[in-house]
């Protein structure tokens, strides 16, 4: 035996510090916590109007590159405006349309799932087909299309998200509700009387929501990621609003003479809330859901 | 085994019925074509007339059959806006998909499953660490990010790549890169549990017993059963990758498939959409359908679970 041979069992030990990230992601929870308290907050932090500029100071670099000043921190964007304020502003949109998303996403097949799961038979079958159609079809494809039909604005976005995502809760929830109803609880519920509605609400949904926070936490990062390619993609968030998406685009048309700023902040902004959440959520599925770990 | 497979089968074409019906409504549900392909103030006849031309006239369930049955015999129509066949164009940029997604796919696939055996071979050390930060950064940054700073990097600061277009080997190394990354943090996760899983396993304890070298364990016996989960993933993935390019191929001005999808939306052509939407879904759906298959043929408990 040679004796670099892995073993599964017992790792080697690792830094402190990795441990502790491991254990609990305290970065990723700060960086999340700050975002929120930035978009929150951003009436009073922004420095300036996000939306109005001049252009008479357009393309200014940030304060340490020539050119810039403290006045304007991380510089102005095509026509004049602040970028720092915008990225503030850009923090609420992405936490209010990323939030309720995740949450229509999660009511709307965490109910669907639950159902499908319980009741079996042609509505299972209905769901189960409904849910292979969605997935059929590239879900940023399927966001473009709902997006031309109702228009850009933020309720839509977030609408749209929701009715795009659904599909992933409805699938997992589906599958723990089939092994659950076969337990003891749900059988003495049946034979105490329980309605159906009265066992999957008081019964079921109590045992799948871990499960359903679990992927809530991991599908932020994906809804977040797909508000900026909508809204880059000009059918998301209607400009002037501040959002992440739409700085990319608008950056766009600094990129090719060298305004890196315009491009790399908002991408480094989307990049953090992503990475973060996606680290917590791996850290939640570790914990709460050993039948995650899978996923 | 045979009652499995017409199951499979009629869940697919039902997929697809259902796929190409709710494209079929939403598209319509857009608005008029009619009304950005006539001179700004056309009369009223003057939109009947396009209408008629278009078949836009005729009750809805007749327009619906007619598209399901030119579909079927190959036929999927004219183009509103290009007045050419739908086939035409999308053979036409089929082959710069191909072409992106293959590139993509090999890089995705280099970076992917190299990185993967190391990760599971050292598992819980360095390099299992820095792989798993590197999975988590692919999956966590956008794809269209990724590529406009690489076009900052390589076209604007250091001017060695082109930023758009297609023609050169040169042009396709930026967007496959961009699109590929996401894909090999997928394909590094992947490789790495199913490294773990293979080198847990008898066979390769009793590799090592034999007094093999690790080396030969790891490269010929662990890895090469470890990979057969990966291909499959990979094969489903390069599907996807044509089918949802659509941002990183408007990053770089790429002629692809998801391009001709997006102008197909933005001009309201109903037969570039329905077209395009379909066939895709049809590939994704194959895809699935051959997994679902070969696996069940692998595996008798799946085809007996119901």
């Amino acid at each position: 035996m040679s004796t670099i041979t892995p073993t599964i069992a017992a790792p080697a030990p690792v830094s402190l510090t990795w441990r502790r990230l491991k254990d609990f992601p305290l970065i990723p929870t700060l960086i999340l916590l700050l975002i929120a308290f930035v978009a929150i907050f951003a009436d009073v932090l922004a420095p300036y109007d996000p939306q109005i500029g001049s252009l008479a100071r357009r393309f200014r670099p940030p304060f340490w590159q020539e050119g810039g000043s403290m006045e304007y921190l991380l510089g102005t964007d095509h026509v004049g405006r602040d970028v720092l304020s915008r990225l503030m502003y850009g923090a609420r949109v992405s936490m209010i349309v990323g939030l309720a998303a995740v949450l229509v996403a999660g009511a709307l097949g965490t109910f669907l799932g639950i159902v499908a799961g319980f009741l079996g038979g042609w509505v299972d079958q209905v769901i189960m087909r409904l849910t292979d159609t969605w997935l059929a079809l590239p879900a940023l494809t399927f966001a473009i299309f709902l997006a031309a039909i109702v228009g850009p604005s933020e309720l839509n976005i977030i609408i749209i998200l929701g009715g795009v995502y659904w599909t992933r809760y409805a699938r997992v929830i589906r599958g723990e509700v089939l092994s659950l109803k076969e337990r003891e609880f749900v059988n003495l519920a049946v034979v105490a009387g329980c309605s159906r509605a009265k066992i999957m609400w008081r019964h079921i949904l109590p045992n799948v929501i871990n499960s359903a926070i679990v992927l809530a936490t991991l599908m932020l990062g994906v809804v977040i990621v797909t508000e900026a390619a909508l809204s880059f993609l000009g059918v998301g968030v209607p400009p002037p609003k501040p959002a992440w998406g739409l700085m990319l685009a608008d950056g766009k048309k600094g990129l090719m003479v060298g305004y890196w700023w315009l491009t790399v902040l908002p991408g480094v902004c989307i990049m953090l809330m992503v990475l973060s959440a996606n680290l917590l959520g791996d850290w939640l599925r570790v914990k709460l859901d050993p039948q995650l770990r899978q996923l | 085994m045979k009652q499995y497979i017409a199951r499979r089968v009629g869940y697919s074409l039902l997929s697809l019925f259902l796929l190409s019906l709710t494209i079929f409504l939403f598209i319509r549900l857009t608005g008029d074509p009619a009304a950005l392909l006539v001179e700004p103030g056309a009369s009223a006849q003057d939109i009947e007339n396009i209408h008629r031309r278009l078949g836009l006239d005729r009750p809805l369930w007749e327009q619906y059959w007619l598209f399901v049955a030119s579909f079927v015999q190959g036929d999927l129509g004219l183009s509103f806006y290009y007045r050419t066949p739908v086939l035409d164009l999308y053979l036409q940029r089929l082959p710069n998909s191909l072409l992106l997604a293959a590139v993509a796919m090999a890089f995705s696939l280099l970076i992917g499953i190299p990185s993967g055996i190391l990760a599971a071979v050292r598992v819980g050390r360095m390099w299992d660490s820095a792989g798993k930060m590197f999975a988590l950064l692919g999956l966590s940054l956008p794809s269209f990010w990724v590529g406009l700073v690489l076009i900052l990097v390589f076209t604007v600061w250091l001017g060695w790549l082109p930023s758009s277009g297609a023609g050169t080997a040169a042009h396709v190394v930026m967007p496959a890169f961009a699109l590929g990354w996401y894909f090999a943090a997928a394909h590094m996760r992947l490789t790495r549990s199913s490294m773990l899983e293979v080198l847990g396993s008898e066979y390769v304890k009793l590799a090592r017993l034999k007094g093999l070298p690790e080396a030969l364990v790891i490269g010929k016996h662990a890895f090469k059963n470890a990979l057969i989960p990966v291909i499959t993933l990979a094969g489903i993935n390069l599907v996807v990758m044509i089918n949802v390019a659509v941002v990183v191929e408007t990053v770089f001005a790429w002629p692809g498939i998801g391009r001709l999808l997006y102008e197909g939306i933005s001009f309201r052509d109903f037969p570039v959409v329905q077209g395009v939407v379909v066939i895709g879904g049809a590939m994704i759906v194959l895809v699935n359908l051959a997994v679902d298959i070969v696996y069940a043929l692998i595996d008798p408990r799946i085809r007996l679970a119901r």
